[in-house]
C-alpha cells in the first residue's frame, strides 16, 4: 500500500509540468484565434462598443500576452475554463455534463476490446503458425485498417436500417419515462453499435499484442522448463505464458485512452450521442474557440489520470517494478 | 536479394499490389477523369453498373463516383505521405536533439513530447483545423502534429544508445563541432527503426485525414474519400453505396500501406538476421 502510494505522489508531481505545457499551448491557440473572449461574451450576452472597452480592461485583455498567461493560469487554478459562446455558460459545467456519456462509451468499448482482444491473442498465440493464428492475424490487420465512423455506418445499414435490431442513434430512447433495470437496457441497446465500433481497432490492437507478447513468452526459460517438466500444454498457456504476456497490454491501456477519446469523437458524431467528442464537433460548428480548448483541458487531465490508474494497477500486478521504483 | 525476400511474402505482395494500384489511379486521375470531379455529370443518385459512363453512380447532386475515388486517391495518398513525412522530420529532429544535447533542452523537448501524447491527437488536429480553416496544408499541418512524438521517443532512444560508441566518440576527437556530429554521425544511424514506424504513421494520417474531412474539415476544393462517406450519410436508407464504395477503398489504402509495411520491416529483419 505504501508502495502503490509513493508511486502515485510520484506520478502526481510528474505530472505537473507536463499538464503546465498543456495550459501554455492551449493558450497559445486560444490567442491564434480570431476574436477573444469579449467578442464572445458580446455575441452571446450584447452590448455596444463602449461596455466592450469598458469589459476588455476591466478583463485585464488589454495587458501583455505574460500577464494573461498569468491570468488565464490563475483562473484555471480556480477551476474557470472560460465562458462558452455557443452555450452562454461556463466551459467547465457544459463539459463535465457530457463528460459521464463519453466515459460509459470509452469503459464499454475498452472492456471490450481488452477482453476480447487478449482472449483472441491468447487463442492466436496458443499455437504460433497455425491456421487460427495465421487467420486470426490476417483478420486482425483488416480491422485495424477499417476507420471506425465507417464500420459505425455500415453496422448501422445493417442493424438499425435492414434488421431494424437496434436504434439508430442517440443515448436513450427520448421521454420513454423509463427508469432503473428498464432504463438501463435502454441505455445498453443504444450503446451496442457504438461501443463495437469504437472499440474493434483496439480490439485488433491488443489481439496483436497479446500474441506478439505470447511468441517472445514462450522462447523463454520457465515456459521451456515448464513443457520440459512434461506439464500440458493448456496449463503452460494458461497459467504460465498468457499471465506473463498480459503486462504490456495493460501498458498500452493507459496510452491508448488518449486516441480513443479521440476516435470518440467522430463516433459519437455519427450516433449523436451527447458527449464530449459531440460536444467538441460543435463547438467546432459554432466557433467556440473557449469551449474547444477547454475540452482539449479535460481531456487531457482524464489521459493523466487514467494513465495514473494503470501505473498503479501495473504495479500491483508485477512485484518487480514498485521494487525498483522505490528504491530510486 | 532484399526484393527477392520481399517478393517471397503473401502479405507483402499483396501490400504492393494494392499500393501499386492506388498510386497509379491518384496519377492517372486527371488524364482519365479531367472534369474536376464537383462538377455534375449525370443524373442524381444514378446506381452502380445502371451506365457504363458512369459505372459506381452517381451521389445526390449527379456527381461520377468513380472520378471522385480516382480523385480521392489523389487527395488521401499525398495528405498520408505529406503528413508522414512532416511528423518524421519533426520528429527526428526532436529526439534527436533531445538525446544529443541531454540535460534541460532534454527534460523540456521531453516535456513537450508527454504533452502532446496526452492532448488526443485528433481533437489538436480538430482544434487546429478549426482555428486556421480547412485547407490541405493546414490539415497536413494538424495531423503531422499530432503524431511527431512517436518517431522523437525513438529517435532519441537511439541517439541515447549511438552517442556513445567510439565512431562519435573519434568525431569528438578529430574536433568536429557537435551539430555537425549530430547531423553526419549520429542523425542517420538513428533514422532506420524511425523509418520502420513510417507505414504506420502513413496508416493513421491517412485515416485521420479522412476522419477531419468526414467531419468537414477537409479542404472544401477538393474531393477527399471521408467527405464523399458523410455527403452519403444523408441518403444512407436509399443508397447506401454511396458510403460503402469510398469507405471500402479506404480500407483498402490503409491495408495496402500496413502489408507493405510490414512486409519491408520482415524482409530487412530477415535479412539482418542472415548476416
Amino acid at each position: 500500500m505504501n508502495r502503490a502510494f509513493r508511486l502515485l505522489r510520484r506520478r502526481l508531481v510528474g505530472s505537473v509540468p507536463v499538464l503546465l505545457v498543456v495550459v501554455v499551448g492551449s493558450f497559445l491557440l486560444l490567442e491564434a484565434a480570431p476574436g477573444d473572449a469579449v467578442d464572445a461574451y458580446v455575441v452571446s450576452v450584447g452590448g455596444d462598443a463602449g461596455m466592450i472597452e469598458a469589459l476588455r480592461q476591466s478583463w485585464g485583455l488589454d495587458a501583455s500576452p505574460m500577464t494573461r498567461l498569468a491570468a488565464y493560469l490563475w483562473a484555471l487554478l480556480h477551476l474557470d475554463l472560460g465562458h462558452s459562446v455557443a452555450f452562454s455558460r461556463p466551459v467547465l459545467s457544459v463539459v463535465l455534463e457530457r463528460l459521464p456519456n463519453t466515459l460509459l462509451l470509452m469503459g464499454c468499448a475498452t472492456a471490450l476490446s481488452f477482453f476480447l482482444g487478449s482472449a483472441l491473442g491468447i487463442v492466436a498465440g496458443a499455437r504460433p503458425g497455425s491456421f487460427r493464428d495465421r487467420f486470426l492475424s490476417i483478420g486482425s490487420l483488416a480491422l485495424y485498417a477499417i476507420p471506425g465512423f465507417w464500420l459505425a455506418l455500415v453496422l448501422t445499414i445493417v442493424f438499425s436500417v435492414e434488421l431494424r435490431w437496434l436504434p439508430l442513434s442517440g443515448m436513450e430512447t427520448i421521454a420513454s419515462g423509463k427508469t432503473g433495470p428498464a432504463r438501463a437496457l435502454d441505455i445498453a441497446r443504444h450503446l451496442v453499435l457504438p461501443v463495437t465500433s469504437l472499440g474493434l481497432i483496439y480490439l485488433a490492437l491488443y489481439l496483436r499484442i497479446m500474441r506478439a507478447g505470447m511468441a517472445e513468452v514462450w522462447r523463454m526459460d520457465f515456459a521451456l522448463a515448464a513443457r520440459a517438466r512434461g506439464i500440458s500444454r493448456r496449463r503452460i498457456v494458461w497459467r504460465h505464458v498468457a499471465r506473463n504476456a498480459l503486462l504490456p497490454l495493460v501498458t498500452m491501456l493507459g496510452l491508448q485512452s488518449a486516441a480513443m477519446l479521440g476516435g470518440s469523437v467522430v463516433i459519437e458524431s455519427v450516433f449523436s450521442i451527447p458527449g464530449l467528442g459531440r460536444l467538441a464537433q460543435e463547438a467546432v460548428g459554432a466557433r467556440d474557440t473557449p469551449l474547444l480548448i477547454g475540452i482539449i483541458l479535460v481531456s487531457a487531465v482524464l489521459v493523466v489520470a487514467i494513465n495514473l490508474l494503470v501505473d498503479i494497477a501495473y504495479a500491483s500486478l508485477d512485484p518487480r517494478v514498485g521494487a525498483s521504483e522505490a528504491g530510486a | 536479394m532484399r526484393l527477392v525476400r520481399l517478393f517471397r511474402s503473401p502479405e507483402a505482395i499483396s501490400g504492393l499490389v494494392i499500393l501499386g494500384l492506388l498510386g497509379a489511379m491518384a496519377l492517372a486521375a486527371p488524364w482519365l477523369f479531367p472534369r474536376d470531379p464537383l462538377s455534375i455529370a449525370g443524373p442524381p443518385l444514378l446506381r452502380p453498373f445502371q451506365d457504363w459512363a458512369l459505372p459506381l453512380g452517381t451521389d445526390r447532386l449527379g456527381r461520377d463516383v468513380v472520378a471522385g475515388l480516382f480523385h480521392g486517391a489523389r487527395t488521401s495518398l499525398a495528405v498520408g505521405l505529406a503528413a508522414a513525412a512532416a511528423s518524421i522530420l519533426v520528429g527526428s529532429v526532436v529526439g534527436t536533439a533531445a538525446g544529443f544535447a541531454g540535460g534541460f533542452v532534454d527534460e523540456v523537448l521531453m516535456r513537450i513530447t508527454d504533452a502532446f501524447q496526452t492532448v488526443p491527437g485528433f481533437l489538436l488536429s480538430l482544434a487546429l483545423v478549426s482555428v486556421i480553416g480547412p485547407s490541405l496544408g493546414v490539415v497536413v499541418v494538424a495531423i503531422a502534429l499530432s503524431s511527431w512524438t512517436g518517431p522523437a521517443r525513438i529517435a532519441r532512444a537511439e541517439v541515447l544508445s549511438i552517442r556513445e560508441r567510439d565512431y562519435v566518440a573519434s568525431a569528438r576527437v578529430i574536433g568536429m563541432h557537435p551539430v555537425e556530429i549530430a547531423l553526419r554521425e549520429v542523425l542517420p544511424n538513428a533514422l532506420p527503426p524511425v523509418l520502420a514506424l513510417s507505414s504506420v504513421i502513413v496508416a493513421a494520417a491517412i485515416l485521420t485525414e479522412a476522419a477531419l474531412s468526414f467531419l468537414g474539415l477537409g479542404d472544401p476544393n477538393r474531393v477527399t474519400w471521408g467527405g464523399m462517406i458523410s455527403e452519403g450519410r444523408a441518403v444512407l436508407r436509399s443508397a447506401p453505396f454511396l458510403s460503402i464504395i469510398p469507405g471500402i477503398a479506404l480500407v483498402l489504402a490503409v491495408l495496402g500501406v500496413y502489408l507493405a509495411g510490414e512486409g519491408v520491416v520482415e524482409s530487412s529483419a530477415a535479412r539482418e538476421g542472415q548476416a
